[in-house]
């Protein structure tokens, strides 16, 4: 910030704003590293909060991983759960609460590897909750470790020569596989590294807060995120590789709508 | 009205939740305290008070589930039995860390491992010095008739939002399968919402405009911050001594003493008698309340007797803060079967005996 000549204040007057940040984020600045998806995921779900009105009806749980500390950023009543667990959680508060919009917000080792019983029972009990999913094939917090998610031959610091199946098994699609149960009722994949992205990634998230509304089962959105500094990368190879190399075993697009498969899996 | 019913210990545990207003129950099946769960799922108590029944995919769920809903301001409680509360410790020490209210009775079969479905007092250390990683204690209350089973639901609900601490229930196989009379209370309407923000106004129920947004972490990077918040803890765990509880059971002219607790005390009540019948002048102490332990009652006691029989069917863990208590002033010896194996009211004075009696 140029506080020298002061020329910022200029530039903050109010006709001079073309953009206001949503009052379900809090002023506090973001922990997550200049240009990951957290931030745009983030200021989705609390635009999505703000326009629907229910901020004051809202209770979100925090995992472990680089969104631990989201309850900073949101301004909202947050839970922070141990690791994965953060489905079960939900499950408790929306059932004790069946009025309020309850929704969980995990990443990719979060929760499809340590958190995966949770995931799937949550799921397949039907839990009608809101399930977002930062998958960036990676454990960014810890480091840049191998996660259930880490594509095949992907380097990372517990698989330095590469991801290999026969030793380390192979990429988990959860997302697929939680689209199987008939507990679900819309899951989808979507992706916030270009701006047409993240319009549609901003109508699912609004989607799976509106069913919410409906009763019927959980509403699960994934969000193929990048990981620029686990990935070794500029933001910007950061995403030209994700559109490159994850989108090949993370395709995007909707996957069960209304309760419905709409795509073959 | 109150009610009086012959009920198992795994019964009255249920029922006594539903009357005293519980919110919502989260178990997974594990002998020998099945029964609560399928005594609820029987009862369909969400028809009677819209109380929440669940059964989740693990202990590790049922208890996270606790978590959520207790964090929320919900009465909220499960039951396992020794290898399930193991796998419980995780959430466990985050509620102690979030301070977040939960009741969680443990039913206690013998270990270490799957080890029996037989009762057993093994898991005493686990209870009382914390279980979890990290620096916090439960409020421990040790029942030892059905009766107590069903009245400390209440008690353990009422701790538990005290002190915003998990409360357990320690009981055993013995006490949970057992067939006793119990008195149910009349049941205690579940609280409203309003009722719940002006308990708990730290409780996430949704940020209304009126106040800042409610945060449940056990989370603080800050070490100076994180340091207080446990010495803060630590006053809590200090404060729980006003709510000791013990019992004497013939102590006034006692030259000898057994200090035991839930059905090892039942168990050793009948020795008290055969003693007694013998012409040895025995009493009994039985802590209710393990942590806090009721130390300076049992400190007293010690004054007046020439040695201890602590009894636990265990290896010896309620021993060591027997011994804690007396300072060495008068000798402490430990006595019990493990292993899922229960000592007999005979095999307890004989050790008497042996033990203490002929020897001091």
């Amino acid at each position: 910030m140029d506080v020298k000549f002061e020329s910022w204040k200029e530039i903050i007057k109010d006709e001079n704003i073309a953009f206001k940040k949503t009052k379900v984020l809090t002023d506090n600045i973001l922990s997550y590293c200049p240009g990951c998806g957290h931030g745009v995921v983030h200021r989705l779900v609390a635009e999505t909060i703000e326009e629907m009105e229910i901020q004051d009806q809202t209770i979100g749980i925090a995992p472990v991983g680089c969104a631990v500390l989201a309850y900073d950023f949101f301004d909202l009543d947050m839970q922070q759960a141990a690791h994965g667990r953060a489905p079960a959680l939900a499950t408790a508060i929306k059932r004790l609460y069946p009025e309020k919009f309850v929704f969980t917000y995990q990443g990719d080792g979060d929760l499809a590897a340590i958190g995966g019983n949770e995931t799937i029972h949550a799921c397949n009990r039907g839990e009608n909750i809101t399930i977002i999913f930062i998958n960036n094939g990676i454990y960014g917090m810890t480091g840049g470790q191998m996660a259930p998610t880490t594509l095949e031959g992907m380097v990372t610091s517990t698989s330095p020569y590469g991801r290999d199946p026969k030793l380390m098994g192979y990429p988990l699609r959860i997302t697929e596989l939680i689209a199987m149960l008939p507990g679900t009722y819309y899951v989808t994949r979507q992706a916030v590294y270009k701006p047409a992205y993240v319009r549609k990634a901003k109508k699912a998230i609004r989607k799976a807060f509106e069913n919410q509304k409906l009763n019927k089962g959980v509403s699960f959105v994934e969000i193929v995120s990048n990981c620029n500094s686990g990935w070794k990368m500029t933001p910007v190879e950061a995403n030209k590789w994700l559109e490159e190399n994850m989108l090949k075993t993370f395709p995007l697009g909707d996957i069960k709508v209304d309760g419905e498969l709409v795509k073959e899996l | 009205m109150s009610e009086i019913r012959l009920m198992m210990g795994n019964e009255a545990i249920a029922e006594a939740a539903i009357r005293a207003g519980c919110d919502g129950y989260f178990g997974y099946p594990i002998t020998p305290q099945s029964e609560v769960l399928e005594y609820l799922m029987a009862e369909k108590p969400y028809e009677r008070t819209g109380m929440v029944v669940l059964q989740a995919e693990s202990e590790l769920a049922a208890v996270n589930m606790l978590y959520g809903g207790g964090a929320a301001g919900k009465r909220v409680m499960t039951t396992s039995s020794s290898p399930g509360i193991s796998l419980m410790q995780e959430a466990i020490s985050y509620m102690a860390g979030a301070e977040i209210p939960c009741l969680i009775a443990n039913v206690v079969r013998g270990g270490p491992g799957l080890g029996t479905i037989q009762p057993s007092q093994s898991d005493y250390f686990q209870a009382t010095k914390g279980g979890g990683h990290g620096d916090y204690c439960l409020f421990v209350l040790a029942p030892s008739s059905v009766q107590e089973m069903a009245d400390f639901v209440k008690l353990g609900f009422e701790m538990a939002f005290k002190y915003r601490n998990p409360v357990m229930i320690l009981s055993d196989g013995v006490i949970g399968q057992v067939m006793e009379k119990v008195e149910l209370i009349d049941p205690i309407p579940r609280r409203t919402q309003e009722e719940i923000i002006k308990e708990c106004p730290w409780a996430t129920t949704g940020k209304t405009p009126d106040r800042e947004r409610n945060i449940i972490t056990s989370l603080d990077l800050d070490p100076i911050r994180q340091e207080k918040h446990v010495m803060n803890l630590k006053e809590k765990f200090e404060k729980m001594k006003e709510d000791v509880m013990w019992e004497n059971i013939q102590t006034d002219d006692a030259e000898y003493l057994i200090v035991a607790y839930g059905s090892s005390a039942r168990i050793s009540q009948k020795t008290i008698d055969l003693a007694r019948n013998e012409g040895i002048k025995v009493g009994l102490f039985r802590p209710i309340t393990l942590y806090p332990f009721p130390e300076k009652e049992l400190e007293r006691l010690s004054k007046q007797v020439k040695g201890i029989l602590s009894v636990e069917m265990s290896l010896g863990q309620l021993i060591e803060d027997v011994r804690l208590a007396v300072h060495d002033r008068v000798p402490v010896e430990h006595y019990g079967r493990v292993g899922g194996s229960v000592h007999t009211p005979f095999q307890v004075l004989e050790a008497l005996k042996e033990k203490i009696v002929n020897k001091y």
